[in-house]
This record gives structure tokens, C-alpha cells and sequence, in this order.
């Protein structure tokens, strides 16, 4: 009732500030987000992310006369209800961009049909580094993927330290930390960091005091972790019980409050990657966190990244000379460019897949904090 | 060095706590009781609901999940042994009975508790460590090294010493023989699961305290490497399986400091299928093949 008054007011502010417009056009925007089932965290954080920057962008009048209108629908974390909702927005709201799903294997599923249908999708949270922008060129990512996100961070954490050579710890018997530690080894070399040794341990796993003894022996400034949270817990533990306090940052694996649970005190200073720079001075950053707290909610990264992509289909209507169409909205997106964002500067890369800094996240007290 | 050392010293002794309870069964009796490690895992979740849910300190805890491991062990040898015992080819069926309980036992754990790592709170054991000559050793590592020690001497003491050991040892030798003798040869054998599960709990135990992890594959990680170790030591030798688990705990250490962590299992098993080729009855094994 209240949104549906704002947001006629905000149509009417809009009007009455630019009265030389034609009458109001309204773009529909579907949203398909996990609101019920495993994924459901993230699905209320991404909903609130949507919502209020449909209402910022309504209210700062930046489309001239036209009028975002969101469609909000459940994808219940699954495919099956990923696929039916993609349909739905497609042939019967007939919406001109989808944000979401989102968990990457329901996008997988679901934005082939979107990509037929000639319809733009922005996945805001889908991290997986190949299968998304690879399902067509009308999928344009918003969230990072880790191989991005790790290039950054390190750059962060480098000039944060200095260190001057590294050495990495990494599972060599699964693809998510095969993976991790292929990012993290050719991001140390692309920034010219030598690294002075490399550990590999296996799944199953529990003792690790061998490997990070070696490493400690050939004494690296600082060491790069690629493992799943339980494993990265134990090696934590063990490196500080070995009395080794070499500055660790570890991949997506690490990013998880399980981390503190499992591993304590010794978790205290460990970094990890992340997308969002919650502590950004940043004016659009400040301003969005301000309104997610008046409307009661304490956002993170999936809030942050999910107002950005009503932010980018925003700008890419504005790009396209205020033209909301399906077709209108994919060419704008690669007009795209340093755009103001809660995640900073954002753009496209040729990829399609989103560029903007990435920030370290240090553990402090049990909790995640930015490195400043 | 001196800290690899410690950390061979540490591993080899949960391998050598281990492998004590499986050579018992496998080298003493000639029965390979792959459910020993199901037994390993399940008594380590028991202190962990003693300690976690009862709030016992694990000083209490630790001899209640051992005399619940020895008592899993007679139900072990009950269903999947004793039923088969007398048939031609009740070694391998044995054998098979054992992995089809262990499967299940896992199964249930699984169901009961998820596939999630549980964890002793913090604060369960004391985390001091002490420094030797440059190497840090926690003294829960101490007091593991020194259970495996007395655990080693208490078995070797049983078996040579006591009434209950001389038994073991006739229907080691000859079931048959030790029948005609008038031992009773089903309760001889249930004992000594008893023994041998009692020690696998123990085990199971330390594991899950040493590095904080109780899961339900936790015996399927040092299950081969147990198996390795009593080849190795020779079968039924008490010291030999606790010197080849200390050897193998040294020697995996050493290829990851030396040669690479990608090459730890390589070594290992090689060095193990080099002994067999070279003195196929492990380190300190019988010096004869004892046929029946």
C-alpha cells in the first residue's frame, strides 16, 4: 500500500520535474530470487536490494518519464521453479530485463530460456567463472567471479602489508580449490610477487602441520590458502599452534562465518576477498546503506549487489536515449561505464561479466571486517 | 627439522594407536575386520555427545566412549563374525560382513548427525604448547604420543602376561586345538574384539580431539593407512605395528618436506610395497609363516 503510494508519488514528482516528457512509460523489471528454500538468505537480502533501489531510481527522476516497475517472484532455489518463473516474466509480464536467479546452477537452467526469448538477464550473485555470460550474449553479470575478485584482493592486502614474496597451501584433489589456486597463483605473478614455495594436501585431510611446517621453513611474507571452510578452519588453527603468524588470505572457501566458529581465536586476522566494500566513504555507497538501515535491514554483499543491477538496467535506459525496450536495455549495457555504484565504479567487461574493485575482508573479534 | 620430527612422531602415534586394535583382530585371529574403523568413528562421536550434551570433562568422557567401543565390538563380532565362523570361507565372508556392518554404522551417523564436521568446544582440551629446541609441541600432542606408549606396553603386557593373553594366543596358534584344551574358543574371540574396539575407540577419540574433527568419513581416512601399518610391522606384532605407524608418520612428514606434498601417498605406499617385496614378513614379524 505504502510502496504503491511512493512510488506514485515518485512517478508524479518525476512528471511534474520534467513536464516537457510525454506521458509516463512504465519498464517492467522481473526479479527471480530465492525467497524460500537453502538459498533463502540471500534471496531476502537480494529482495531488499531490488526494492529500494527500484524506488531511488524512481525518485531521483534519472529515466525522465519513465517508470521502473518491479516484479518480484520466488525461485524457490530450485531449477524447476527458476525455469517456470523465467517463463512467466517472459511471455506473460513481458518484462524487459530479469535480475537473478540466484544460485548459479538455477541460472544455468533458467537464462538459456531468457537468451531464446532475446530477453537481458543480469545474475547478481552467480559467481561461477565459466556456464553464465557463456549462455548468450544477453546475460550481462553484475556479482564478481573469484578469479576476479582475487587479483584484487591481493592488490588490497598488498599495499595494506607490503609483503614481498608468498607461498600457497591448496587442495589438489577438487576443482573448486584446484581453481582457486590457479587464480591465486597467476595473480601473484601477474603483480610480480615470487612465490617461494607451494603445498598441496587432499580432501580428506586433517593433519596439515607437515605442509605448513615446510612452508614456514622457507619463511614467506605472506600465505594464500585454496580450500572448502572445514579444511581451511584446521589448517588456521594448526599454522597458529605451530606459533606461525604469517599473514593469511584464503579464497571464496574462507568466506563463511564458519570460519570464526570453527577455527576461534585463530581465525583472528585472516583475510579473504569479497565483492562489496561495506566501509566505503563513498557517497552512493553511504547513501544506499543508510537506506537499507531506514528500512530496517542490515545489508550485505548480495543487498549491494543486487541494487547495483537495477543501477546498471537503470543506466543502460539512459544509455540507450531513454528507451526501456528488451533490445534497448542489451545494447546499453555495453555503453556502460564507470558508473556510480554501492560496489564502486562500475563497468562492463568485453566478456560481459562486471568490473568494478574489489575489497579484503579481515576477521576481527570473531567477525568480518574491512581492511581499511 | 626438529618440528617435522614432532609432527612425524605425532602422526605415526595416531597411526600406531590405530593400527594396535586392528593387528589384534587381523594379525592375532586372522580375521580382517574392516568395521573397525566404523567403530573408531562412532565412539569418537560418543565423547563428543558426552562432552557436548552431558557436559562430562573429557577426562570422564574418554574411558565411557572406550568401554562403549569395546562393548560395539562384541556386537560387531556377534552379528558379523560369529554367524559365519566354521564356514570354509568364513575369512572372506567375514570380510564382507564386516565392510556391509560398517556401512551401515555409517549410515546411521549420517542420518543422526549430517555430514557436517562436529567439534569438541574450545576449551575441552588444554591448548598450551611447550618449545623443544625450536619445535613447538602442544601437550595434547604430549599426552597422545604417551597413550600410544602405555597402550602399546598394556597390550603386550596382555597378551604375554595374563590368563586372558595365553588364551588369545592358543586359538591364534589353533582354534581347533585350543578347543580340544577346553577354551572356550567364541568368548576368547569376543574378548579380544573387546580388546581390539576398545582400543580403536581410544583412538577414535584422541583422532577427533587431535585435530578437532569428528565426521563420519574420520575412519575412512586413517582406515588404509592402518592396514598399511600392521603389513608393515608384521601381522600381530604389537611393536611392530607401533614402529611402523611412528616409520609412516616419519616418513610422510619427511616427503612433504623434502620431495612434496603431491608425492606423500606415492612414497608411502612404495616404501610399504618395498618392504614386502624385500622381507615380506614386515619389520618385526613371526620369522615363519604359521600355517594351520
Amino acid at each position: 500500500m505504502f510502496a504503491s503510494v511512493r512510488s506514485l508519488a515518485a512517478t508524479a514528482v518525476a512528471l511534474l520535474a520534467l513536464p516537457t516528457l510525454s506521458a509516463a512509460e512504465t519498464v517492467k523489471i522481473g526479479a527471480a530470487f530465492s525467497l524460500t528454500g537453502n538459498a533463502a538468505a540471500y534471496g531476502a537480502q537480494q529482495k531488499a536490494g531490488v526494492q529500494a533501489a527500484i524506488d531511488d531510481v524512481n525518485k531521483s527522476g534519472k529515466l525522465k518519464g519513465i517508470t521502473l516497475e518491479l516484479v518480484l517472484e520466488d525461485d524457490a532455489t530450485s531449477k524447476e521453479q527458476g525455469i517456470a518463473v523465467f517463463q512467466r516474466f517472459i511471455n506473460r509480464d513481458k518484462v524487459s530485463a530479469i535480475i537473478g536467479p540466484t544460485l548459479s546452477t538455477t541460472a544455468t537452467a533458467a537464462d538459456p530460456l531468457a537468451q531464446q526469448a532475446r530477453t537481458p538477464v543480469v545474475p547478481v550473485s552467480n559467481t561461477a567463472p565459466k556456464g553464465i555470460t557463456d549462455i548468450g550474449d544477453y546475460v550481462w553479470r553484475v556479482s564478481l567471479t573469484e578469479a576476479q575478485v582475487i587479483p584484487s584482493a591481493l592488490k588490497v592486502a598488498q599495499a595494506k602489508i607490503g609483503f614481498k614474496n608468498a607461498a600457497i597451501l591448496y587442495g589438489n584433489d577438487d576443482a573448486f580449490t584446484k581453481g582457486g589456486f590457479d587464480v591465486m597463483k597467476a595473480s601473484l605473478e601477474a603483480a610480480g610477487i615470487p612465490i617461494v614455495d607451494i603445498q598441496t594436501f587432499a580432501t580428506k585431510d586433517r593433519d596439515f602441520n607437515a605442509q605448513l611446517t615446510a612452508l614456514k621453513a622457507k619463511n614467506p611474507d605472506f600465505l594464500m590458502v585454496s580450500a572448502l571452510v572445514e579444511q581451511a578452519a584446521a589448517i588456521v588453527s594448526q599454522a597458529r599452534q605451530l606459533g606461525w603468524n604469517v599473514p593469511i588470505m584464503g579464497g571464496n572457501g574462507f568466506n563463511s562465518p564458519k570460519l570464526m566458529a570453527n577455527a576461534g581465536p585463530a581465525a583472528e586476522g585472516v583475510m579473504v576477498g569479497t565483492a562489496w566494500n561495506k566501509a566505503s566513504a563513498d557517497p552512493v555507497n553511504q547513501a544506499f546503506i543508510a537506506g537499507q538501515k531506514a528500512r530496517g535491514n542490515d545489508p550485505d554483499q548480495f543487498c549491494a549487489q543486487a541494487y547495483t543491477g537495477v543501477l546498471v538496467i537503470a543506466d543502460a535506459i539512459a544509455q540507450a536515449g531513454m528507451k526501456g525496450g528488451r533490445e534497448d536495455i542489451k545494447a546499453g549495457f555495453a555503453k556502460v561505464k564507470d558508473l556510480p555504484t554501492p560496489l564502486g565504479k562500475f563497468s562492463f567487461l568485453p566478456s560481459r561479466d562486471g568490473n568494478h574493485a574489489a575489497a579484503v575482508q579481515v576477521v576481527k573479534n570473531g567477525k568480518f571486517e574491512i581492511l581499511q | 627439522m626438529g618440528q617435522q620430527i614432532v609432527n612425524g612422531l605425532f602422526l605415526g602415534s595416531i597411526y600406531a594407536l590405530f593400527a594396535l586394535g586392528y593387528t589384534l583382530v587381523f594379525g592375532v585371529l586372522d580375521i580382517l575386520n574392516l568395521a573397525h574403523q566404523a567403530v573408531f568413528m562412532i565412539c569418537a562421536y560418543a565423547a563428543l555427545v558426552l562432552v557436548v550434551h552431558l557436559h562430562m570433562p573429557i577426562f570422564a568422557a574418554l574411558p565411557v566412549a572406550v568401554l562403549a567401543g569395546g562393548l560395539l565390538g562384541m556386537v560387531v563380532d556377534r552379528i558379523a563374525f560369529r554367524p559365519l565362523r566354521g564356514r570354509s570361507d568364513s575369512n572372506i565372508a567375514g570380510l564382507i560382513s564386516s565392510i556391509a556392518l560398517a556401512t551401515i554404522l555409517e549410515a546411521a551417523v549420517l542420518q543422526f548427525f549430517g555430514p557436517d564436521v562436529e567439534r569438541f568446544p574450545f576449551g575441552t582440551v588444554p591448548t598450551r604448547s611447550i618449545q623443544i629446541g625450536g619445535a613447538v609441541v602442544s601437550e595434547l600432542q604430549i599426552v597422545i604420543i604417551a597413550i600410544a606408549v602405555a597402550m602399546l606396553l598394556g597390550l603386550t603386557w596382555l597378551l604375554r602376561r595374563t590368563r586372558l593373553g595365553r588364551r588369545i594366543r592358543a586359538v591364534a596358534e589353533s582354534p581347533k586345538a585350543a578347543r580340544v584344551l577346553g577354551v572356550d574358543v567364541d568368548r576368547i574371540i569376543s574378548a579380544s574384539f573387546f580388546v581390539s574396539s576398545a582400543l580403536g575407540a581410544a583412538a577414535g577419540v584422541l583422532f577427533g580431539l587431535a585435530f578437532n574433527n569428528v565426521a563420519p568419513d574420520m575412519g575412512r581416512s586413517v582406515e588404509l593407512k592402518g592396514l598399511a601399518v600392521i603389513v608393515l610391522g608384521g601381522m600381530g606384532s604389537m611393536p611392530g605395528a607401533a614402529l611402523a605407524g611412528v616409520a609412516l608418520g616419519l616418513l610422510e612428514v619427511f616427503t612433504v618436506a623434502w620431495i612434496g606434498s603431491s608425492y606423500r601417498d606415492a612414497v608411502a605406499f612404495g616404501v610399504l610395497f618395498l618392504v614386502l617385496v624385500l622381507r615380506p614378513r614386515g619389520l618385526l614379524g613371526p620369522a615363519a609363516l604359521r600355517e594351520a
